[in-house]
């Protein structure tokens, strides 16, 4: 049986990864749909320019085929936050509106965002996927992935003919990786919240891409956590990177947030994030779907590091160590 | 509006009234009227004892003065230039034993400072707990609090198991020691469940989360309890440790039972621990609520040291601390529907409570003063 897959905003270099990854299941075809062509080769996908707002869209799902689409979130740098919304939210839920009138539409995977969670304080250490979200702080990001859940849940309700599987992944680490998490963690001086070692749990994007193939292929309603199941601290991670942290206040570490424009020191929007952490549960999508990471979040934490440009501590001491070492000889 | 007292009368009432807290003198009134003192109220001893602390505390700090005199200067030019090695030298003079040498432990926190250390997902450090964590408390514990723990044998080698505790003293210090001696004598690290304020303060998280507390939910205590830990929990929460020092021993409300629906679910046996010396560390003499609510707090840490005397009033007072643990309660002939059946649920919680109540009168019964 032959599969018709629908990738959304390609131009990503993680959508695109997961678009090659389809690609090269058998008997699949992959259409990789963005407003900007992507910046690689995207091999086997065929790539079609359009906005997933438009009405073309519905053309494009009933005419090409396409049962199975991937709906990937985005967090782009320096949009604002009215577009990034228009986009995220809106462009969902026109997209799903159109994958609903198409009749040979079967599946939707949807992967979306640990940060959908929250962390507070009040949370357990460890979410698992029943975890109610129920008010509490949201990063803009986590709250507009919570409303495309929502929309794909209604669409799985409205549809039962459509399988509907929400991925919530943890933040993507490894070579490359270009998100809000790593611009701070390679700030030259990294602000950290005093008092506050996060927990940090992280997939790298080659499991990432696996995930989504997986549950392509193996048509699961549901909703999963994507992680691996080791945990780092971000002391740690500062120390690997050489990164001097200047411990702040958390009031002020909001504050620098708001106004990281005009200070150029660099804040997540996940601010929780970086000052509780988060971890997930990964049981769930081990037991259903037999999917476990191949990269530990230590090992995509250290390929990471290195390649990130060093920081002023390791240079500072790798340099002390030569200077030792001259003095030894 | 109806007066509360009258609409809800207080369980721990009935509890009070038990025939076996004959110890502690006659049983609270309803309705929060002050009782007299009992006749062998620890209280009448306590300046005794402040006056020796005070007189001990002046003594140790004059004998690190006089060895910063004596070492001066060359020596405090090398403990600048190093303030870990002198950190860790200092806390040695003190009376820490850190296993293996101050070297040793220097290098190690060298490295852990490079990042080289693992956590598990709670955040938990067991090397950092083993050599940094435990060696430091140990003093307090076995020379400052002399605490001894009985009844070891009711505790699994291995496998799960919730420890129940009573809970007291302003700081809950009784959580370290319960961890300290159990490390010592069996080997284990209890994982200690904690309520959201610890995580909500600077520092306090960090240091938490390193000795493997995490937040007392359902969700964390079951994953745990499914790991095979040993889990400690303390269901009075604030209200034990923030109860004035008039109802020391008492036990409060033990939640909602949330700690009988976990080990019910987990099948797990439940162990009752009870505490004796935790009250006296810093007895708390106004809660002041209004104002405690006022900041944030479940209540305000005056006692009779703290906050006059600064950080001095930190200093715990040296009771004599002593640990018995009960018989285990097994749950697993209960169904595990019986954890959303809140009568079993009660009536389990009722007995665990009724345990750790009786034994602590009794230990009273045995002790001859809190401080000796």
């Amino acid at each position: 049986m032959s599969r018709v897959v629908l990738v959304t905003g390609v131009s990503d270099d993680f959508a695109a990864r997961c678009a090659r990854a389809l690609a090269s299941l058998p008997a699949t075809t992959v259409i990789g749909v963005d407003l900007v062509p992507p910046r690689r080769p995207l091999d086997a996908v065929t790539f079609v320019r359009a906005d997933i707002r438009s009405p073309v869209m519905t053309g494009l799902i009933t005419g090409r085929g396409v049962d199975t689409v991937v709906h990937l979130p985005r967090r782009g740098p320096g949009r604002s936050r009215a577009a990034a919304k228009e986009l995220a939210v809106l462009g969902s839920m026109q997209l799903l509106a159109a994958c609903q009138r198409a009749p040979g539409f079967r599946s939707l995977v949807l992967p979306s965002s640990g940060e959908v969670y929250g962390s507070s304080p009040r949370d357990p250490a460890v979410f698992a996927e029943d975890r109610g979200h129920d008010g509490g702080p949201r990063s803009p990001f986590a709250q507009d992935c919570l409303e495309v859940e929502s929309y794909a849940r209604a669409l799985g309700q409205r549809r039962d003919d459509v399988t509907v599987t929400i991925l919530r992944m943890a933040p993507l680490m490894g070579a490359g990786v270009r998100s809000d998490l790593t611009r701070y963690l390679t700030a030259p001086v990294v602000p950290t919240v005093a008092g506050f070692d996060a927990r940090l749990q992280f997939l790298h994007p080659a499991d990432g891409a696996r995930a989504v193939t997986t549950a392509v292929e193996r048509c699961r309603p549901g909703i999963y956590n994507v992680g691996a199941p080791d945990v780092v601290v971000l002391s740690q991670l500062l120390a690997w990177l050489g990164r001097p942290s200047v411990p702040v206040p958390r009031a002020v570490a909001r504050a620098l947030r708001r106004t990281r424009s005009r200070t150029g020191l660099v804040v997540p929007e996940d601010l929780d994030g970086v000052t509780w952490g988060r971890v997930m549960d990964v049981r769930r999508i081990a037991d259903e779907l037999g999917f476990q990471t191949h990269w530990s979040s230590r090992q995509a934490a250290e390929e990471f590091v290195a390649l990130a440009s060093p920081g002023v501590l390791r240079r500072v001491l790798d340099g002390r160590g030569a200077e030792e070492g001259n003095e030894d000889g | 509006m109806a007066e509360p007292d009258h609409v809800e009368p207080d369980p721990q009432d009935d509890h009070v009234a038990d025939p076996a807290g004959n110890a502690q003198g006659a049983p609270a009134g309803a309705g929060g009227t002050q009782d007299p003192p009992p006749a062998r109220d620890p209280l009448d001893r306590e300046p005794v004892d402040l006056a020796a602390v005070l007189a001990e505390l002046l003594q140790s700090g004059g004998a690190l003065l006089r060895q910063l005199q004596h070492a001066y200067p060359g020596a405090v030019r090398d403990a600048l230039a190093d303030p870990l090695a002198t950190l860790v030298s200092v806390a040695a003079e003190l009376g820490v034993d850190w296993q293996g040498g101050v070297d040793d432990v220097v290098a190690y926190t060298r490295s852990r400072l490079s990042g080289e250390f693992a956590v598990d997902e709670f955040g938990f450090d067991p090397e950092f707990t083993e050599r940094i964590v435990l060696p430091a408390l140990r003093p307090l514990v076995r020379s400052w609090f002399r605490a001894e723990i009985s009844g070891l044998e009711n505790i699994p080698d291995e496998g799960p198991a919730l420890l129940v505790s009573n809970h007291a003293g302003t700081l809950p210090l009784d959580g370290l020691v319960l961890h300290s001696l159990l490390h010592d004598e069996i080997g284990r690290h209890p994982r200690l469940l904690g309520g959201d304020l610890i995580f909500a303060t600077p520092y306090a998280h960090d240091v938490a989360r390193r000795i493997g507390v995490t937040h007392a939910c359902p969700e964390d205590a079951l994953r745990l309890l499914e790991e095979g830990h040993l889990v400690a929990v303390f269901p009075e929460g604030y209200k034990g440790l923030g109860k004035p020092y008039s109802e020391r021993y008492r036990l409060q409300r033990f939640g909602r039972g949330g700690f009988v629906a976990c080990a019910i679910q987990a099948r797990v046996p439940i162990i009752p621990v009870s505490v004796v010396g935790s009250e006296e560390i810093y007895p708390l003499i106004a809660p002041l609520p209004e104002v405690a609510s006022a900041v944030g707090w479940p209540y305000l840490p005056i006692t009779p040291l703290f906050p006059w005397f600064g950080l001095l009033g930190l200093l715990p007072l040296p009771s004599r601390w002593s640990i018995r643990v009960g018989e285990p309660i097994a749950t697993d002939e209960l169904d595990v529907r019986a954890a959303a059946d809140p009568m079993t649920v009660f009536e389990v919680t009722d007995q665990v409570r009724e345990t750790i109540q009786d034994t602590l009168y009794a230990m009273l019964q045995e002790r001859r003063s809190p401080f000796f």
